[in-house]
């Protein structure tokens, strides 16, 4: 078989796939973008530019400004959960760290509606958490724990925290233990080398971390429709509802087009990260 | 005791403990309630296996979940031989960081993103030029999109460790290609490609809002179980919940035993 035959029979299904059922419909969303709503839904082929100014009106900035603070304090709480978690079990010896990963991975691989449902049984009125706080006489009302902020921070934090931590085992496994003892017996202090040794030296797990977080938590439908209290609070609600609901296309594909231009910034971000850090790994390697 | 409580080891590791209380605790809690007599999480009264029973009468849920198997099953076919098509050509045929990178992005692009951009499509071409109805066919397309990524990195995993040379020999005895495919590679990646397809299975049975998109009037397992959450919670709900965890962790941690690298 010639190389190309064989690179049509080995890439060409996936690649082709992904072409017809990712790149394509995608050009179809940029394309609806630029057109106008009917009076009944659908798309009428009329060129404009109304929708991209309508998404600059402050109640939608206002929405995606919410999204943003809530994808931001989602990343910051998991990665402050998840760095000392991650290296712990980095830290363990080589037979407890398979183990230790695969408990912390599991539940990713469960439905997310359902571990979503689960939140909205334990921070309900009567629910886990509120009913023995009330018996034990520490509260006297009910906390209004879900349908806000904090809820949805909780569901996402949950949501996506081994995504936080596999990268950063990743980085923290492979770094040398060498160079954090060459640090102390210099004379740094635990803190001191754990700052200026194994952050700079773990950086492409944490951006790559943070990544895996804040992209699937600014897009997140699920956690504000369920814990948030379902109105389109999060970009992803509103992309939700002008398809479903408001029935403008248009509009909700202008949505989704900034949402994807927002990831793509954070990814070159990322990448520029990694970049600049692969000489130190390689050396630290 | 004051040498044990400054030890930094001893706070990561009750810190660990706390991340597992977190990550296992709600769960662990739907599965007690859906054991729960009076259905309620306000009080216990008494073990009860009644939810179950009520959940395996219900043609609404049996339904939807018999309809979920079949696009699951079709996805996951469909996408572990495609990916494992597509690991093999990435690992022997490219050395491309940029190609290796787009790889991932249809399992990392946003659900929400994947589902509308696939509504418009499908909406546009099937359903506009063609006549077709969206349904089955239409999130058995969808899932296959976004698992091909989970296969393609597994399999993957399981490259990285073949010895070319036994390939090669088989080549230079006169196997055709296709014949030192079907007779080394598959059987030596078998473990690989079965542990990808377990996982695919699992995401294609679990995946809500890809399906809510283009499924048309279609009702998914996960479509039903989220109108169930949405629109009044009844008590079923917990017995779902623990039959859904119970099937995705035995069919991931079957995955994780055949191709123990993955994680």
């Amino acid at each position: 078989m010639s190389r190309l035959a064989r690179r049509l029979v080995l890439l060409g299904p996936g690649l082709g796939w992904w072409l017809v059922f990712l790149a394509l419909p995608l050009m179809v969303v940029l394309a609806y973008s630029f057109f106008r709503r009917g009076t009944y839904g659908g798309v009428v082929f009329d060129f404009t530019l109304d929708n991209y100014v309508r998404a600059l009106d402050p109640l939608y900035l206002g929405v995606l400004g919410f999204s943003l603070r809530i994808a931001v304090i989602t990343t910051a709480v998991a990665l402050l959960i998840g760095y000392p978690a991650a290296y712990f079990i980095a830290t363990r010896p080589r037979r407890w760290r398979t183990p230790l990963l695969v408990l912390i991975i599991l539940p990713f691989w469960t439905s997310f509606l359902i571990r979503t449902y689960a939140w909205m049984v334990l921070l309900n009125r009567e629910g886990l958490i509120n009913r023995p706080l009330l018996a034990l006489g520490i509260i006297d009302e009910p906390l209004p724990l879900l349908y806000n902020e904090f809820a949805i921070v909780i569901g996402l934090v949950y949501g996506y925290l081994p995504l936080m931590i596999l990268p950063l085992y990743a980085a923290i496994e492979r770094l040398n233990p060498e160079l954090r003892e060459a640090a102390t017996n210099l004379g740094a202090r635990p803190i001191k080398v754990f700052f200026t040794v194994t952050v700079p030296l773990t950086l492409t797990g944490i951006a790559a971390g943070c990544i895996f977080v804040f992209v699937p938590s600014l897009g997140n439908f699920i956690v504000p429709d369920l814990l948030g209290g379902g109105r389109s609070i999060m970009v992803g609600n509103l992309i939700q509802s002008q398809f479903l609901k408001a029935r403008d296309w248009p509009f909700g594909a202008t949505l989704a087009l900034a949402l994807i231009t927002l990831m793509m910034v954070l990814l070159v971000v990322q990448a520029r990260i990694i970049n600049r850090d692969r000489p130190v790994s390689a050396d630290a390697g | 005791m004051r040498a044990r409580l400054l030890d930094p080891g001893r706070w990561l590791g009750a810190h660990l403990g706390l991340v597992l209380l977190f990550l296992y605790l709600p769960i662990a809690v739907l599965i007690v309630l859906s054991f729960n007599e009076s259905g309620l999480p306000t009080a216990w009264t008494g073990f009860s296996t009644r939810w179950y029973e009520s959940v395996v009468v219900n043609e609404k849920i049996l339904g939807a979940a018999a309809i979920t198997i079949v696009i699951a099953a079709v996805s996951t076919l469909i996408a572990t031989a495609i990916g494992t098509l597509l690991a093999l050509g990435l690992e022997r045929l490219t050395n491309n960081a940029l190609l290796d990178g787009l790889v991932f992005v249809p399992g990392i692009i946003p659900d929400i993103v994947l589902a509308i951009a696939l509504l418009s499509f499908y909406n546009l071409v099937f359903t506009g030029l063609l006549g077709l109805k969206l349904g089955l066919w239409s999130v058995i397309v969808a899932h296959v999109v976004f698992n091909i990524t989970f296969v393609t990195a597994i399999v993957r995993t399981r490259l990285r460790h073949f010895d070319i040379s036994i390939e090669e020999a088989s080549l230079d005895l006169g196997a055709n290609e296709v014949t030192t495919f079907r007779k080394i590679t598959l059987p030596v990646i078998l473990p690989g490609v079965i542990a990808a397809a377990l996982v695919a299975f699992t995401l294609s049975v679990d995946e809500f809002v890809v399906a809510f998109f283009t499924a048309g009037t279609t009702i998914t397992f996960p479509i039903q179980v989220y109108s169930m959450i949405r629109f009044g919670v009844t008590p079923e709900i917990n017995a779902i919940a623990t039959v859904v965890v119970v099937v995705s962790f035995v069919l991931v941690l079957a995955s994780q035993r055949l191709n123990p690298e993955q994680v």
